[in-house]
């Protein structure tokens, strides 16, 4: 449980992530609709589509010939305890403190 | 792999607990709190004023990627070297649409562990549930923002 947990996380971590879920949470998109709207390569796009599938945040649906991507409105809202993006702003601090500590030189 | 940093939050409840190990020798993390060329750099702020005794007070100033400053201050309660900081921190210019956060009271424990490891332990009390959560919410609510204005910036370049 507290894996699944931390690969939500994971997934809402990553910027173009979010971006999927934010155009999917209007409306339920192809996987093709979905890569007209980035820059980024459409194998790019696929991988995340994949991993947001993984872990339950995306469901396909079949819909004639094309599948469709839409939000999985539940999941979400078990990443709703907002936690984790604040533990890791200051995990970051505290990496970047440790980082320039060690290359601390005291003057003398 | 474990997490370096921990948050320990109970619902309902008006404070948290940040701790945290790092693998530096004590008086080179509580270094990294004392001297402001250094808060400077892990922070990622500007130190307009910091003055480490009791009844001293400090100043902070960031500016965000669209040229906003934004400012933090505090006043000093206890300042004892190697082993603790007692502050209040508040921000000074929330957006206007923001909701506005009141002071927050900071305990910051260090503690050595051995001679090349130490433990800082961070407990915030904030005003009440709701200001802990909102505080809480924050990260979060960048984050999103930060995916609407790519959302928008690629509207833009269809028009």
């Amino acid at each position: 449980m507290m894996n699944l947990r931390r690969d939500v996380f994971q997934a809402i971590a990553d910027p173009t992530r979010r971006t999927i879920l934010l155009l999917v949470a209007s409306q339920a998109m192809t996987a093709g609709a979905i890569a007209a709207n980035f820059d980024t390569a459409r194998p790019t796009v696929s991988k995340h589509l994949q991993i947001l599938t993984e872990c339950e945040l995306l469901q396909q649906q079949q819909n004639g010939r094309e599948i469709y991507y839409h939000l999985n409105a539940l999941k979400m809202k078990e990443v709703a305890d907002f936690l984790e993006p604040f533990r890791q702003l200051w995990d970051d601090r505290f990496n970047k403190l440790e980082a320039i500590m060690k290359n601390y030189k005291p003057e003398k | 792999m474990e997490q370096k940093t921990k948050i320990h939050a109970e619902d309902g409840k008006q404070d948290l607990t940040i701790t945290r190990e790092f693998d530096l020798p004590l008086e080179l993390l509580f270094k990294a709190y004392e001297d402001p060329n250094i808060v400077e750099q892990w922070m990622g702020t500007k130190v307009l004023k910091l003055e480490n005794k009791k009844h001293g007070s400090y100043q902070f100033e960031t500016t965000d990627p669209k040229g906003n400053k934004h400012g933090f201050n505090g006043v000093i309660h206890e300042f004892v070297s190697n082993k603790k900081i007692t502050r209040t921190f508040e921000m000074e210019n929330p957006p206007a649409s923001a909701y506005r956060f009141p002071v927050q009271l900071e305990f910051l424990e260090f503690e050595k562990r051995s001679d090349h490891t130490s433990q800082l332990t961070m407990h915030i009390v904030y005003r009440s549930v709701a200001d802990r959560d909102q505080m809480l919410r924050l990260p979060f609510a960048q984050g999103i923002n930060m995916a609407h204005n790519r959302i928008q910036n690629i509207v833009g370049n269809i028009k």
